[in-house]
């Protein structure tokens, strides 16, 4: 039934939303349909029906089969993990599978089979947009090329007209695009290439001019090329400060090397250095040679004219693109060596642009080199036709057609009107588009209903904007705009807005009522590019106003989202020439101002003597631009001002770490014995595992209850009911940590990140565990205590959100309980960032990523060698320099910091304490399982859930015989875990005394808050607790919006190895997915909502549901 | 139609001199390339030839041409404005008849009996229409030579229908403008250097002489003579040998050789410098 939807031509039928399919089939009904859909996809011949029914195998197993409890709790086989990691996507298909017909069908075989359709889908799309990019006509011969003998380009000779001095300078200059509507994600290569008549975008090329610089907008990208007179590539990002001379052919395609990644892929693509040579061992020079001449070597520079990163702009993929142009002028591959591009040779820019893209394994959207082309114009996807490379395998092109409007279409008055209305601006947040475009793919290709309706109305609204624009009314092109990003863009994609964007947008609204025409979100999310329309008479005062409004903003929201840089606001212009290029000789060769800061002051440093006759022309040209052009004024000076060595001693920022890690507990003691241990391989990821020797074992029945099977009884959920009443439960949410995998390292609060819109409104994490409590407790007619554990990175943003938001209005007793100790990251060593990248399993990446990935590494290994193994790290901000030492300290700190004194002093009836995550949103204090605990004597009760797929890092283990819970980093064996049924959720209830007792404290200690004394419990208690060295990823930001990211050493104590201990009673219990699951990667978001969960949780939070 | 009369042009700059040198022909005479190639033209039925040279060159050419001298017009180009107009000096030279047209710098060995200009002018001759020799060619050399995209003409095996000329192009380009299905992937085909061409032609070069400035070049007049009458592209059975690139002078020498009855004395001096070159 379900191949039918798959492979009718009748739309009624193949736009099927699979959910209403699949409604009201048995589970035996849903295996039935997943086996006839896994024998389709090995038997189909045409792509789109291939990858289609793998979505919907993905689907059913991920929505329909999961999370329906059945007999058997199943066991991933840990070959079909391997299998799986190294990207041998069907042959872990076939490995759960086998394993689905013979343990029966479970919830962990199919989140395993969820995970390896889902991957194989995107594996099988991603593959096909290759073979098409490489299939172009055009972009062929790059892959046949193999010996520098066969190279078939050469220089134009007009470059190799040297004037005595240097060569000319061919100077491309390229605008920027922004997108009127993006017709919900139409762009993304698989939509286009399988729904052509719906991939639709109205694309503006524009100019640009940081508002209040008092210059004119102007085409903000600008690749130079030039032949130089040494035989190499020296490449030059003015931008990123990043230069290099390039001689060996491999460091061409070491794209992370450095930061010319951009540069080296437009060098590949444009055939300069065709892909085909890749590995040939070939000399760079004797390529240059074919190309250039003996012992000429040609010199390429990119400027974005300091636009940040994150732009919506699509600035990349057109500075990419300008690159590509140039050298293709240069090379004769373009007829047009200057002025505009014919249409072909503009189509030939963004298949080679595309092909750019992939090599360097990024990936924009078939828009996104929109810049090329001049004006306003339409971009849609085209029928693919015989003759094509991709007749026959998918419905449309790869290569979308442009249509630009002439002024008859849209005529200079709407343009100019446009230019009026909008403000143009960088909200500063840097967001990572890649997942929202995977989920757009998996719900177009099952028509999710609502979101199929969506995209139905986003092409819709389509062509209203472009009669809006016709007929220069901005005013309804406001309306549209709004209506768009309100309507069907966040009904496919919820996340495309976020609580900065919904704050910006109210006060606009309200500082300018009706003069606010709209929002325009441009390209893949809000919160970076954006625009904003008001009436032209408002203009310039709403430039000003949202730039203070967004600078405010930013300020209350900087701790619970990610901000690269601070925010600003453009001016515009409409460029209608689209890419363009000048040939620059003579007088006029000169490359900008900041490319000389880069060069000269190496060649200001060295011997008169040791410099070439090129370099003493290139100082000569220097000093005569400075003198005659106005562009170059102040250039020497600041040339001069960075070959004074700045002054030594400690800058403001060394000051400031040593102030916090005095104020945080740091013990430099014990950082210099684990540094001694750490270079003396007594510590290390590798000694983190338990011997080999060890027996780990999956729990017996008797070592847990299981909740979900049998349900407390009555009497038990009293028991729980009366001590919520009798008000002896506090609940403790871990707050203290960063979220690393929620911003990735970006250092914000996750406590505070406005993760999704629950009821109605945008909610923070906090919020949300609020919100549970409140209505626990009003369920049992008292309040519930809420102790949020903080950290020298959250406590002061924390206190200050929860005052700006009057503690979310919750009725009890709430206290922030901050950290006592911290800890100083280290550089790690080689031998551990080797382990972790050599010896761990981890997921293979597609073959470009992996190229990057491990070119990447590479550099990273030689930064932690050249910055000395083991040691400190401090060149970041002080704050991403310290590190929390694990949350085995979360509750002992409730002990050092006095809370628990007052929780004691304001309860003293106090018995017992929920401690959980804060990505735990399921946890709240349900009187089941208080009951439960109370009822089992256990000092402390851990709950536990049935393993999915993506479960890692440990679980409910029997360790010689007896169980108890065993991290991830303490396995022997990998495989180990696959045994294991159950996953540790952290969440734990604790009995406060017998807690106190093992630390051989009770009350009055605490009461007494003799703090020598439990600070001597608490060391004693942790000296017998394992230290785990760990590897986390650390965001350092620099220049405009750029990020890097290194792996740091830090170490920690962890929570769940309390249950090694013999001296105290330890209880485990099973619990339901939607309580123990937790929310760790905005990727997840997606899938949360469709399972139910977001439904689950606004109920326990009494929001109704979601929305 | 009748083919009596043959251009070849020899006034390029890097072409002044490589004619002039002298090569041992298959056959073991010791000649100037200029000879052997017009034994083959003549050999073919070519009655008169016009040599197209740089001023002050005549002399040293009359010299080289041997006994062929009595059917040879030399034709100075006065100044070096382009491989177009060097042909179009010859415009009185062939006037309304059809003419072979070959570069001074290559010479031609035929992989079977009949000569390579035999072969182009047979095929002429019999189609009636201008015919470009041509040979499929790697994209690696498109730098060095115009090039042809095209459709087989039915039920032969060697003739191509011209749909479009290219001078030089680049493998980006070729790939879009010059599809010539049946080709290997990434082979072109090239010219070989020779051509039979109509009055058209000239009258086209003519034209375009008005508005060619330093430049005139042969291929887009070309182009636009294949457009307006039919003009054949023939895959010729034979090698072309370039001397004027580098070692040209020598592999073609060496194709010679090889092709004579010295074979085995060619083969047994390149072992022994194999075996003692270091």
């Amino acid at each position: 039934m379900l191949t039918d939807i798959i492979t009718s031509d009748e739309p009624a039928l193949r736009d099927r939303p699979l959910a209403e399919a699949c409604a009201g089939l048995s589970r035996e009904q849903l295996l039935a349909e997943a086996a006839a859909l896994d024998a389709f996809r090995r038997s189909s011949g045409n792509l789109y029906q291939r990858v289609r029914a793998l979505f919907f195998l993905h689907a059913i197993h991920r929505f329909h089969l999961a999370g329906e409890t059945v007999e058997n709790d199943g066991h991933i086989p840990f070959e079909g993990y391997r299998h799986l990691l190294a990207r041998r996507f069907p042959e872990a298909i076939d490995s759960f599978l086998a394993s689905q017909r013979e343990q029966g069908s479970s919830d962990a075989i199919s989140s395993a089979l969820a995970a390896a359709y889902h991957q194989l889908a995107f594996q099988t799309l991603a593959d096909q947009v290759r073979k098409s990019v490489r299939t172009v006509r055009g972009n062929q011969w790059m892959f046949r090329m193999g010996h520098p003998a066969e190279h078939p380009l050469r220089i134009r000779r007009e470059l190799l007209a040297h004037d005595g001095h240097s060569y000319p300078i061919l100077l491309e200059r390229t605008p920027v695009r922004m997108d009127l509507t993006h017709s919900a994600w139409s762009d993304i290569f698989f939509l286009g290439m399988d729904f052509p008549e719906g991939a639709k975008v109205i694309n503006v090329s524009i100019d640009l001019a940081i508002h209040g610089s008092n210059k004119e907008p102007k085409p903000p990208v600008s690749a130079y090329l030039r032949v130089i007179d040494r035989p190499v590539l020296r490449l030059t990002s003015i931008d990123l400060k990043a230069t290099a001379e390039i001689e060996a052919l491999a460091d061409v395609f070491d794209f992370a090397k450095d930061y010319l990644g951009l540069l080296k892929a437009a060098v590949i693509a444009s055939g300069l250095i065709p892909p085909g040579i890749e590995g040939s061992g070939k000399p760079l020079s004797e390529i240059l040679s074919m190309l250039v001449g003996p012992g000429r070597g040609l010199e390429l520079v990119s400027s974005v004219n300091h636009i940040p990163k994150g732009s919506r702009l699509a600035v990349s993929t057109n500075l990419l693109a300008a690159l590509i142009s140039a050298c293709m002028r240069a090379t004769g591959q373009a007829a047009s060596l200057t002025g505009e591009l014919a249409e072909n040779e503009r189509r030939l820019v963004l298949a080679r642009a595309i092909l750019g893209e992939w090599i360097g394994g990024s990936g924009g959207g078939w828009q996104d080199s929109g810049g090329v082309w001049p004006g306003i114009k339409l971009i849609e996807g085209s029928f693919a036709a015989e003759g094509d490379p991709e007749q026959g395998i998918s419905r449309g092109r790869l290569m979308p057609k442009h249509h630009v409007f002439g002024e008859n279409e849209i005529p200079v008055a709407a343009r100019k009107a446009l230019q009026d209305s909008l403000v143009l601006v960088h909200g500063g947040m840097a967001q990572n588009v890649g997942p929202i475009l995977e989920m757009v793919t998996e719900k177009y290709l099952t028509r999710a209903s609502a979101e199929w309706a969506g995209r139905k109305e986003a092409l819709s609204l389509l062509d209203k904007i472009l009669t809006a624009l016709r007929s220069s009314d901005i005013r309804e092109l406001g309306k549209l705009t709004t209506e768009n990003f309100r309507g069907p863009l966040q009904t496919i994609i919820p996340w495309a807005t976020n609580l900065y964007t919904e704050t910006l947008i109210a006060r606009a609204e309200k500082d300018f009522g009706d003069d606010f025409w709209g929002f325009w979100m441009l390209g893949g999310m809000s919160g970076g590019g954006m625009g904003f329309i008001f009436d032209p008479a408002r203009k310039d005062e709403a430039q000003a106003r949202m730039l203070a409004i967004m600078a405010e903003t930013k300020a209350l929201l900087c701790n619970a989202l990610p901000f690269a840089m601070e925010p600003v606001v453009y001016d515009f212009s409409i460029n209608s020439h689209g890419t363009f290029a000048t040939l620059l000789d003579g007088t006029d060769a000169a490359l900008p101002p900041d490319y000389y800061q880069l060069h000269l002051a190496p060649l200001l440093r060295a011997e008169p003597g040791d410099l070439s006759p090129a370099q003493r022309a290139e100082l000569a040209r220097f000093a005569s631009l400075s003198r005659s052009n106005p562009d170059f004024s102040g250039s020497l000076s600041s040339l001069l001002e960075t070959l004074v060595p700045s002054g030594g001693g400690s800058s403001p920022q060394s000051g400031a770490l040593a102030e916090l890690l005095e104020k945080w507990g740091f013990d430099p003691e014990q950082h210099d014995a684990i540094r001694r241990d750490l270079l003396a391989d007594r510590i290390g990821l590798a000694r983190n595992r338990l011997p080999a020797i060890t027996e780990i074992t999956d729990v017996l029945p008797e070592d847990y209850t299981d909740l979900t099977r049998t349900p407390p009884s009555s009497e038990t959920i009293a028991l729980g009911k009366a001590a919520l009443a009798e008000g002896s439960v506090a609940v403790v949410t871990l707050a203290a940590g960063a979220g690393s995998r929620w911003t990735q390292g970006a250092g914000v609060c996750k406590a505070l990140n406005p993760y999704a819109k629950l009821g109605g409104k945008h909610r923070t994490f906090i919020e949300t565990h609020l919100a549970k409590s409140r209505q626990r407790g009003e369920e049992a007619g008292a309040t519930i205590p809420h102790v949020f554990t903080t950290s020298y990175l959250t406590d002061g943003p924390t206190r200050e959100f929860l005052e700006s938001y009057g503690n979310y209005g919750y009725p009890g007793s709430l206290h922030l309980s901050p950290g006592r100790a911290v800890g100083l990251r280290m550089i790690p060593t080689e031998r551990d960032l080797r382990f972790a990248w050599e010896e761990m399993p981890q997921q293979a990446l597609d073959e470009q990523q992996q190229k990057m990935r491990d070119s990447l590494r590479t550099a990273l290994i030689g930064w932690a060698r050249g910055a000395g193994e083991a040691g400190d790290y401090t060149g970041n901000l002080p704050l991403q320099c310290l590190h929390p030492i694990g949350h085995f300290y979360e509750l002992p700190n409730l002990l050092l910091n006095g809370t628990l004194a007052r929780l004691l002093t304001e309860r003293p009836g106090l018995k017992t304490l929920m401690l959980h995550n804060i990505d735990t949103l399921g946890a709240d204090v349900d009187p089941a399982l208080l009951g439960h605990h109370l009822s089992s004597g256990a000092a402390l009760t851990f709950e536990v859930i049935p393993r999915r797929l993506e479960d890692r890092g440990g679980g409910l283990a029997r360790v010689n015989g007896r169980p108890r819970l065993l991290e991830g980093l303490s396995m022997p064996r990998e495989e180990d875990e696959f045994e294991l049924s159950f996953y540790n959720s952290m969440t734990t209830w604790i009995d406060i005394d017998r807690f106190l007792a093992l630390l051989k404290l009770d009350r009055a200690a605490i009461l007494s808050e003799n703090i020598p004394a439990i600070a001597a419990a608490i060391r004693a208690l942790a000296a017998r607790m394992p230290t785990y060295l760990t590897l986390k990823d650390v965001k350092k930001r620099w220049g405009n919006g750029q990020e890097d990211v290194f792996p740091v050493t830090q170490f920690e104590k962890l929570w769940g190895d309390l249950t090694i201990l013999p001296d105290i009673e330890i209880a485990y219990v099973v619990v339901d997915r939607s309580r123990g699951q937790q929310l760790k990667d905005p990727a997840q978001l997606d899938a949360w909502f469709r399972d139910g969960s977001a439904d689950h949780i606004a109920k326990l939070c009494g929001w109704g549901g979601k929305g | 139609m009748k083919i009596h009369k043959a251009v070849i042009t020899a006034a390029g700059s890097d072409q002044r001199h490589l004619p002039l040198q002298t090569i041992v022909s298959a056959s073991g005479e010791t000649k100037p390339a200029i000879q052997l190639l017009l034994d083959e033209i003549f050999a073919a039925g070519i009655r008169n030839a016009a040599l197209i040279v740089a001023p002050g060159q005549t002399e040293a050419f009359r010299a080289a041409v041997g006994g062929h001298l009595p059917q040879i017009e030399f034709i100075e180009q006065p100044e070096p404005l382009g491989y177009g107009h060097a042909v179009l000096c010859a415009k009185d030279f062939t006037g309304s008849e059809a003419f072979l047209l070959l570069v001074s710098d290559h010479l031609y060995l035929s992989n079977g009996e009949v000569s390579c200009v035999k072969q182009l002018l047979e095929t002429a001759k019999r189609e009636e229409c201008a015919v470009s020799a041509v040979q499929a060619t790697r994209e690696g050399k498109l730098p060095y030579y115009g090039a042809v995209g095209g459709k087989h003409i039915p039920g032969s095996r060697d003739l191509y229908h011209i749909e479009n000329i290219l001078e030089k192009p680049t493998p980006t380009v070729a790939e879009q403008e010059l599809i010539t299905p049946g080709l290997r992937q990434g082979h072109y085909l090239c010219f070989f250097g020779m051509h039979v061409l109509t009055a058209t032609t000239m009258r086209l070069l003519e034209e375009a002489l008005e508005t060619s400035g330093k430049n005139l070049p042969l291929t887009p007049s070309l182009a636009a003579a294949a457009k307006s009458e039919r003009h054949l592209a023939f895959e010729i059975a034979g090698q072309r040998y370039n001397i004027g690139e580098p070692y040209g002078l020598l592999r073609a020498q060496l194709a010679m050789a090889l092709a004579g009855p010295q074979r085995d004395e060619i083969l047994t001096m390149l072992v022994e410098l194999m075996a003692t070159s270091r």
